[in-house]
Formats: C-alpha cells, sequence, structure tokens
C-alpha cells in the first residue's frame, strides 16, 4: 500500500476538533479528580472512621470496576436510577472526576502520610490549629510527594477520554473512528491519531517533569 | 504564681503508666532541669506541658491555664510554651528565615515586614546571620537546631521546653545549641530542659529533677544533688551518663 500523506492533511480539521473535545474533558476531569482526590485523601487519613468508611467504599467501588463499565453506569443507569438528563460529554467528565478522584486519593493519603510527625508536632506546639498545619506545612509538603504518581495518573486521565467513544462523545479517537470509516485509510487515520496523543502527552510529561524540578527542595 | 504546675499528674499508654502521680511547680525564671534513664517519662511529662499529649488524669496549669481546657485554652498554652525537639522539626520546604517567620505571621498575625524584622534579629542572636536564606537540609545539626531555638522565640513565649535538644547532634556541635541556651537562661527565659549534658545542668540549671520509673524522684540545686547523691539509685545513674 502507499500511505496517502493527503488522507491525514483532509483529516486535520476533524481531528483536531476531536482534540479539542478531548482536551476539555480532560482538563475538567484533571481539575476536578485533583479537588475529590485532595478531599477524599485527607478524610482517609486525618479523618474518623465515619468519614473514612465511605471515602474508603468509593475509592474501592471505582478501583474494583472498569471506566468503561463505570462510563455507561453513569450515562445510561443514573439518568434511570435518578430521573435526570446528562449529555454524553458531562456524563464523561463526571466519569473522569469520580474515576481520577479514587486514584488520587490513594495517591494523597500516601503523601500525607509519608510526611514526619514531627512536623505536625512543631506546627501544632506553636500554636496553630491542625487545619493551619495542614494547609502550611503538610500540604506544601504532600504536595512535592506527590507529583511523580500524580503526574502518572494525570497522564492516563488524558488517555482515558478515548474510551468515551461509547457513549458517542466526539472526542479524539471517535473522529478518528468516524473519518475510517468513510474513506478506509485505516493506517493513515490511527497514525495520525496516535501521533496527537503522543504529542499532547509528551508536552504535558515535560511540563510535570519541569513542575516537579521547580518545587524540588534543596 | 507558678508558670508551670503539675497536680497529681499520670499519663498511660494502653496498660502502660508513664507518669506516676506528678506534683511539681516551676516559678518564672527558673531553669528546671530534667534527668534521668530513657523510659524514666522525661519527654512524656514535658510534652504534657504543651499538651502534645494529653495527661490521663491529675491536672496541669500553664501560665494559670489548664491543658485539659478547651482547644482555645489549648492554642494559648502553646503559644506560651515553646518547644524545641530532638529532631529539630524545622520545615523543610522553608528558609531559616522563613521558618522562623512562620510562627509570628500564622499564629501571632503578624505583618511579614514584622516577622522578618523579628526573624533577623533572632537568627542574629542564634548567630546565624550569614544562613537565612539556606534551606534545613543546608545547614548542619547544630545549625538546625538553633534556627528551631529561634523559630521557637519568635513566638514570644514565656515558656521554653527543650526535648534533649544536643541528643542527636556529633558532641562538636553540641556546645554551639548550649551555648545559646546558655544565654536565654542568663536573659531570665523560664525553662524547663530534658536533657543528659550534666555540665549544662551544673552551669545553668537553677534546678535538678531526677525521674525514674515514672515518677519525680529528687528534687533541688544542681549543685548539692550532683556533688551529693541522695540516693544509690541517682548515683548508678550518674555513673552511666559521665
Amino acid at each position: 500500500m502507499t500511505f496517502e500523506w493527503t488522507a491525514i492533511v483532509d483529516a486535520l480539521p476533524d481531528l483536531l476538533q476531536g482534540l479539542e473535545l478531548t482536551m476539555l474533558i480532560a482538563l475538567a476531569g484533571l481539575a476536578g479528580g485533583i479537588i475529590v482526590g485532595a478531599l477524599t485523601g485527607a478524610l482517609l487519613t486525618y479523618g474518623g472512621w465515619l468519614a473514612q468508611a465511605p471515602a474508603q467504599v468509593y475509592v474501592a467501588l471505582i478501583r474494583g470496576t472498569p471506566i468503561t463499565v463505570q462510563v455507561m453506569f453513569i450515562y445510561f443507569a443514573l439518568p434511570i436510577l435518578m430521573n435526570i438528563r446528562i449529555t454524553a460529554t458531562n456524563a464523561g467528565i463526571l466519569t473522569l472526576i469520580i474515576n481520577s478522584g479514587a486514584y488520587n486519593a490513594e495517591i494523597v493519603r500516601g503523601a500525607l502520610e509519608s510526611v514526619p510527625n514531627g512536623l505536625r508536632e512543631a506546627g501544632l506546639s506553636m500554636g496553630l490549629s491542625f487545619r493551619k498545619v495542614l494547609a502550611y506545612v503538610i500540604a506544601p509538603i504532600a504536595v512535592r510527594r506527590a507529583l511523580p504518581a500524580m503526574g502518572n495518573q494525570l497522564v492516563s486521565v488524558v488517555k482515558d477520554t478515548s474510551i468515551f467513544l461509547v457513549i458517542g462523545v466526539g472526542e479524539l479517537t471517535r473522529r478518528g473512528q468516524e473519518i475510517m470509516s468513510a474513506n478506509f485509510r485505516a493506517v493513515e487515520i490511527w497514525t495520525a491519531v496516535a501521533a496527537i496523543y503522543l504529542i499532547v502527552i509528551s508536552i504535558l510529561a515535560v511540563s510535570l517533569r519541569v513542575a516537579e524540578r521547580a518545587a524540588r527542595l534543596p | 504564681m507558678s508558670m508551670v504546675e503539675f497536680k497529681k499528674v499520670c499519663k498511660q499508654f494502653g496498660s502502660h503508666l508513664v507518669l506516676k502521680s506528678i506534683d511539681l511547680a516551676v516559678d518564672t525564671g527558673e531553669v528546671a532541669v530534667v534527668i534521668g534513664p530513657s523510659g524514666s517519662g522525661k519527654s512524656t511529662m514535658l510534652r504534657c506541658i504543651n499538651v502534645l499529649e494529653k495527661v490521663s488524669t491529675g491536672d496541669l496549669l500553664v501560665d494559670g491555664l489548664s491543658v485539659r481546657g478547651s482547644s482555645h485554652d489549648v492554642r494559648r498554652i502553646r503559644l506560651e510554651a515553646g518547644m524545641v525537639f530532638q529532631q529539630f522539626n524545622l520545615f523543610p520546604h522553608l528558609t531559616a528565615l522563613q521558618n522562623v517567620m512562620f510562627g509570628p505571621i500564622r499564629s501571632r498575625g503578624k505583618s511579614k515586614n514584622e516577622a522578618r524584622e523579628i526573624a533577623t534579629a533572632l537568627l542574629h542572636k542564634v548567630g546565624l546571620a550569614e544562613r537565612m536564606s539556606h534551606y534545613p537540609s543546608q545547614l548542619s545539626g547544630g545549625q538546625q537546631q538553633r534556627v528551631a531555638i529561634a523559630r521557637s522565640l519568635a513566638v514570644e513565649p514565656k515558656l521554653m521546653l527543650f526535648d534533649e535538644p544536643t541528643s542527636a547532634l556529633d558532641p562538636e556541635l553540641r556546645q554551639e545549641v548550649l551555648k545559646v541556651m546558655q544565654t536565654l537562661a542568663t536573659e531570665g527565659m523560664t525553662m524547663i530542659v530534658v536533657t543528659h549534658e550534666m555540665g549544662f545542668a551544673r552551669r545553668v540549671g537553677s534546678r535538678l529533677l531526677f525521674m525514674d520509673d515514672g515518677q519525680l524522684v529528687h528534687d533541688g540545686k544542681p549543685v548539692e544533688l550532683l556533688s551529693d547523691p541522695p540516693s544509690e539509685r541517682f548515683r548508678e545513674f550518674l555513673k552511666h551518663v559521665d
């Protein structure tokens, strides 16, 4: 076969539109997932059993089921159960937040637990409330320790957006599939789609590396 | 009024009784040095004062406030009782200057400029004016401990608690820390010092407390207790530390 570059050039505007949606979902998922993960991680670490139990159930539930099943549940089952309407894009975003939030929670818990207890005592012994100690002493150190593992998780979030083609979200992978089924240029289209993901994720990975280096303590 | 007053304080970890009915009053301006074998309850007693440990029974007043009081009272006690730890516990993400500025800003509500003035003066005082922008990991143990002392002083406590402040240091680094502590003592700071430094106890202490098995066994003038040990147990202990 011959590699038709023109097939890629023709597909590019459509693919980039898909990429736009992919990035929108990924960014919303990342941001929400970080917030949910930080809160859940703090509950897992410092909460009483009443707060810990639901947090543990949530994490176990999400880690114990495939993300594809989760998005199917949220898009098809949840509207029936709760009598609501949800768009495919919003279902995707919600799935990512809930899914990455659970994984982030475990990373956050590990990072919080790794901060030496003496630093907490040093903060408390100066008359600070635990909340302030958490904000000004524990969190800044925990964030640095969580960054490498968190980076992996963030990259996964971007790639996980491709799963939402199953509920018809017009993101990058779905666009590729649609174009391919019209022109049958599988090699060109999937090469292009893969290359776009690779570029985006490489940029993300490099930024994370830079952030990690900037935050590193002497 | 006493600065610190233990009233029949007991402390229990599980079924293990670490403090057995401690009665003790430390007055303003005293430098009380607490010695005793490891596991005798010295550190626990000290940590009860700024409520890093909760007393099990009895009561403990710090500057008139009970450690069993509201969380607001506890925070006020901690503002008045500065703590210096064996492992320094400096905040690793902050420079020496920022470590010392931390208390004034976060717990005394001072402005950054005020805090910087206080911190700069204190770092001069502990001899670290040249090291202000260094991070803890870039300082020697002795320097870290001096920063830690400055950090506690910056909160402007009425009382300083030292929990084996030189035990984690190489012998040649201990003197620089002890010198700072001696200066504080001569300035009239009320201090309770848990230590194995007998030289410091003799030179600087106004009072020596010997603890053994959760009890306060001896309480007196350092020179008198050390030159004429009142019990076989104490004599035995002194032989081991020297």
